[in-house]
């Protein structure tokens, strides 16, 4: 009899896609919970991790695979399996008491029962006081402790943490988590095993007893991390340092440019499927600047300039893939650095940059040379956009589709390559004069 | 807050779906039903004799009570269809595609054509009792008030946050308790706005409910309505204006003991608080909440009410569903059985009818009075749009004239304008007017109110930093008009016209006839036609007079309104 709480078994979530194919999303995913641990999910956006939460909380049911609960294959929301949400998802209308007290009620307890536990669960979260108070007249770190107290007092065996966070600002973040570490190192929740998701990386090292790392597009796991580390952690351990500088390696280790759409496993990537990351030509050419200063001089250790910069890995993973995928850039090891072309880019003034990267574009995006072209071949230079949108939507889901269209048509119009008109919703190779 | 848009605006491209068909054959097949057993059940009803109503000025509270009665009853009956099928449509993606349209083209359907054909039905129902009017007129309300709050309860279902309902269901709560905890909650504060606007709506139907007569069969219940009906008939000026005073009473008293309260009570339902408006006040709230005896009394309620709710009506969790095309084969087969039947069976109905009695040259005719209708609507509502555009503009862009002005423009759309009728009758009657003309103005008197507080409401939404921008450099005169002022509330100006434009067409089947004691002024159009065979109790002829009018209402929702309602919202929406 093993002590798993949780067992997942070569899971496997496809979304049904516009041409009728299939987008993978996840795929053979294995995974133990056992009683006492904290597992952290840890990906980019995209790598699946909050849809595997919500098929570990029965909110739908993966395409193939198990998932197995106590023994009990998870069909529907199990009885045991409580979530934080990221946006908090507490119900406006409803006192912070109510709100706590909904799961209890749902439970069909005695009025009396769910009163006092409730009460409890106020009590040990640090609600006391705010008991009548409405969501709306709370400070975001105080909602979120609505958020877990409301988790807990069901008693579930495990808490589902989908970046419960990431929505709070640094400080508050901070208070949270040192707060929730302490009740569980103090063994006074009364929970078993802890899931996480989240794709800020020190926020893993710093809670999690092994952290599972995700690919993107599909999601795969590609490393198992153990975090042996005694708790409280301290973020200037030189170990806690090291790990932390790891997964950055491991999540900047493909080489690659852009994850790719798969459109099949093992399918040979074709030029246009790729799926663009939404980042502005400003912020692109702010982070060229940057890096060509001091102290970097062209080359910079990646979570070194994320913590200088206050920028997430989730938020500096995007704007660096651009910059590598149109050869600004190279990326290995952990850290960015300049290319020739990059250095010319920072050094030129406005008209020229523009040229480079429009020669940047163009040689190394296939979107972006695609538009380009058959804009060239049509007689009057004009197509409408809905014919790259429903070539796109073949390759990956509706919602990534119309992003790639919106970062290919900010950096066409950034490099002059090609004009959008939203109006008549077309692209075309004239400029407004 | 803002109206919701009173048409189905879900959708790009196509203006008619098959389920559009299906939903329009139903409807027809319906009213054709409807008006074939109202033919037979006719004669026998003849002679009902029903209370006389007199114009006593003493008798008016107790009507006015009568009447608002009416109008409760009907609430709570609209309240029911739109907790039923508004639920059922929104939650069931089967009947979603049937109800949506079904609901979109009932909308559609003059509310005055519904009381002509359904009163003798109702009268079979309770032969020879007051019992059957009462029905009737209660239905007639009905249909004035369900659909837009139907609609409205709809849309608001199918945007609750996504982690609402994750959380709903993550902590086990049943259909039951989700439905009473989340949707209705959230849904809360548009529908009791929606029920305002169907409460002030319904006023107007009243006022004809009461009174009527199809062919031989007059009914007249006591109550305001049919009051009013009895002082134009006598040509008694003086009891018209009772009456006027009496409706401005009893609205002002249920705005104060029913509708504030519900609105400032439902403000904790609002997801978003809007930036700077202070939250809705109301002095009958506050004392029901100071007040320590109606506490004690709603607390048992209020324990029952939670019992009710943790009740378990059905046993665990709904299983999560399968994100693959799951098709449910034999549900979707009967499903689509049950409504190929209806529909055949409709479609005999019409196809019968239409052989039967309808010959060619009605048709032509039915359908030229409509574009006569037609064109009065359009001019009416640019000359509104004309009007009430710039001064909802001016009074939008001044708070303190906005908070005065609003509450009174929507006062007036409350108000029945059938009351200033016979004021407008003899008017031209002594001016010998031309009444194709003059008794065009009526159809919109009642509805124009709407353009102005969207408007209004538009206008007073333009952010302060936008107009701030705009002083900045200069922009003025014209310029100001045509870059600022009128993008700005081109989305609102939209909601209103949709809204003006649909009541008008209600409107006409009373305004293109009216009279004042032996006095009767009659134009040519279609509101004019039903309004003379419901006179005649000629049923084909109503149903045909209905059909093209619900044709004419629909056919321009989709193919002018709805197409110019979606691009403004994506052109001019803010923020």
């Amino acid at each position: 009899m093993s002590t798993a709480l949780l067992d997942i078994h070569a899971l496997r979530q496809t979304f049904p896609r516009a041409d009728g194919g299939e987008l993978l999303v996840l795929d053979g995913v294995e995974l133990e919970l056992k009683q006492g641990q904290i597992v952290g999910l840890l990906g980019r956006t995209g790598s699946g991790k909050s849809t595997l939460l919500r098929l570990i909380a029965g909110l739908a049911q993966p395409s193939d695979g198990t998932i197995t609960y106590l023994g009990q294959p998870v069909v529907a929301p199990a009885p045991g399996i409580a979530m934080v949400f990221q946006g908090f998802a507490l119900f406006p209308w409803l006192t912070v008491l109510e709100n706590v007290q909904l799961g209890l009620e749902a439970l069909g307890l005695p009025e009396a029962e769910i009163r006092k536990r409730a009460l409890a669960g106020i009590d040990l979260i640090g609600l006391d006081g705010y008991e009548s108070a409405y969501p709306r007249e709370l400070s975001g770190g105080m909602r979120q402790r609505v958020g877990f107290a409301r988790a807990l007092v069901v008693h579930p065996n495990i808490l589902l943490m989908d970046e419960p966070f990431s929505a709070l600002d640094v400080l508050t973040a901070e208070t949270l988590r040192t707060d929730f570490l302490e009740l569980w190192g103090d063994g006074r929740l009364p929970i078993k095993g802890v899931i996480l998701v989240t794709h800020n990386i020190e926020e893993a090292v710093l809670m999690c007893d092994r952290i599972l790392l995700f690919s993107t597009n599909p999601g795969r796991i590609i490393r198992e991390i153990a975090v042996d580390l005694k708790q409280p952690r301290n973020r200037l351990d030189p170990q806690f340092h090291d790990l932390v500088e790891n997964i950055y390696v491991a999540m900047t280790a493909r080489t690659p440019a852009a994850p790719k759409a798969a459109t099949t496993a093992g399918a040979v990537a074709t030029s246009i499927d790729t799926i663009l990351p939404r980042v502005s030509a400003n912020l692109l050419s702010g982070l060229l600047e940057e890096l060509a200063a001091e102290p970097y001089n062209g080359k910079a250790d990646l979570p070194v300039i994320a913590d200088q910069l206050h920028m997430e890995a989730d938020d500096l993973f995007p704007v660096s893939d651009a910059l590598q995928m149109l050869h600004l850039v190279e990326i290995g090891g952990g850290d960015i650095k300049l290319t020739e072309t990059g250095k010319q880019f920072v050094d030129a003034a406005t008209d020229d940059r523009k040229k480079i990267f429009q020669r940047q574009l163009l040689s190394n995006v296939p979107l972006a040379a695609h538009i380009r072209r058959v804009l060239q071949e049509r007689a009057n230079h004009v197509a409408p956009k809905s014919r790259f949108f429903d070539e796109l939507e073949d390759h990956m889901s509706t919602d990534d589709a119309e992003e790639t269209l919106r970062s290919i048509t900010g950096w066409g119009r950034y490099a002059e390559a090609f004009a959008y008109d939203d109006d008549s919703q077309t692209f075309s190779l004239e400029n407004p004069t | 807050m803002r109206l919701n848009v009173p048409i189905s605006v879900a959708g790009w491209g196509r203006f008619f779906t098959r389920w559009d068909v299906i939903a329009v054959l139903l409807i027809l097949g319906l009213l054709v039903f409807l008006a074939e057993a109202s033919r037979h059940l006719l004669q026998p009803l003849a002679e009902l004799q029903l209370q006389p109503v007199s114009l006593d000025p003493a008798n008016l509270p107790e009507y006015a009570a009568r009447t608002t009665l009416r109008m409760l009853i009907a609430m709570a009956l609209s309240l029911l269809f739109t907790f039923t099928y508004a639920t059922l449509a929104a939650k069931n993606k089967q009947a979603e595609r049937l109800l949506v349209p079904l609901l979109d083209i009932l909308q559609s359907v003059p509310i005055l054509g519904f009381i002509s054909i359904t009163i003798v039905f109702f009268m079979a129902l309770a032969p020879g009792r007051v019992l059957g009017a009462e029905f009737a007129a209660i239905f007639a309300i009905f249909t004035s008030q369900a659909w837009n709050m139907a609609f409205s309860f709809y849309q608001s279902l199918r945007t609750v946050p996504t982690e609402l309902v994750e959380a709903s269901r993550n902590f086990r709560l049943s259909p039951w308790m989700s439905f009473w905890r989340v949707d209705v909650p959230f849904a809360m504060p548009q529908l009791i706005w929606n029920m305002m606007m169907s409460m002030s709506g319904s006023w107007f139907f009243v006022v004809a409910s009461e009174a009527i007569s199809v062919g031989n069969t007059t009914i007249t219940l006591p109550g305001v309505g049919s009051y009013i009906a009895l002082a134009i008939e006598q040509r008694n000026l003086a009891a018209v204006g009772y009456a006027i005073a009496t409706m401005l009473i009893v609205i002002l008293i249920y705005d104060q003991l029913l509708f504030r309260p519900l609105v400032a009570w439902a403000d904790r339902f609002r997801f978003e608080q809007e930036p700077g408006v202070l939250p809705p006040d109301s002095w009958v709230l506050n004392v029901l909440r100071r007040s320590r005896i109606v506490d004690r009394l709603i607390r048992p309620f209020a324990s029952l009410w939670r019992r009710v709710l943790i009740a378990r009506w059905s046993k665990g969790a709904a299983p999560a569903k399968r994100e693959i095309r799951t098709q449910h084969g034999w549900i979707t087969f009967q499903w689509a059985a049950i409504v190929t039947v209806l529909a055949a069976v409709a479609l005999w109905q019409v196809a019968r009818f239409v052989v039967q009695d309808i010959t060619m040259s009605d048709v032509a005719t039915v359908l030229l009075l409509g574009l006569a209708t037609l064109s009065r609507i359009v001019v009416l509502i640019a000359l509104a749009t004309v009007i009430w555009v710039p001064i909802g503009v001016w009074v939008g862009t001044r708070p303190h004239v906005a908070n005065l002005v609003q509450p009174i423009a929507q006062f007036l759309a409350a108000f029945p304008a059938n009351l200033l009728f016979p004021i407008a009758v003899s008017a031209i009657v002594a001016f010998k007017l031309n009444p194709n003309i003059w008794l065009s103005p009526l159809m919109i008197l009642g509805t124009q109110w709407y353009i102005l507080f969207n408007v209004v409401a538009g206008a007073s939404a333009i952010p302060a930093e936008l107009r701030s921008a705009g002083a900045n450099f200069r922009v003025r005169g014209w310029l100001w008009w045509r870059r600022i002022a009128l993008p700005a509330v081109l989305p609102f100006y939209l909601t209103g016209a949709i809204t003006a434009s649909g009541g008008s067409w209600n409107a006409s089947i009373v305004a293109e006839v009216a009279s004042w004691g032996n006095e009767h002024l009659e134009a040519q159009g279609l509101g004019a036609y039903i309004a003379q065979q419901t006179e005649a109790g000629d049923f084909h002829r109503i149903v045909l007079g209905i059909a093209v009018m619900s044709l004419f209402v629909v056919l321009i929702n989709r193919t002018f309104w709805r197409p110019l309602y979606l691009y403004a919202e994506r052109k001019f929406r803010l923020g």
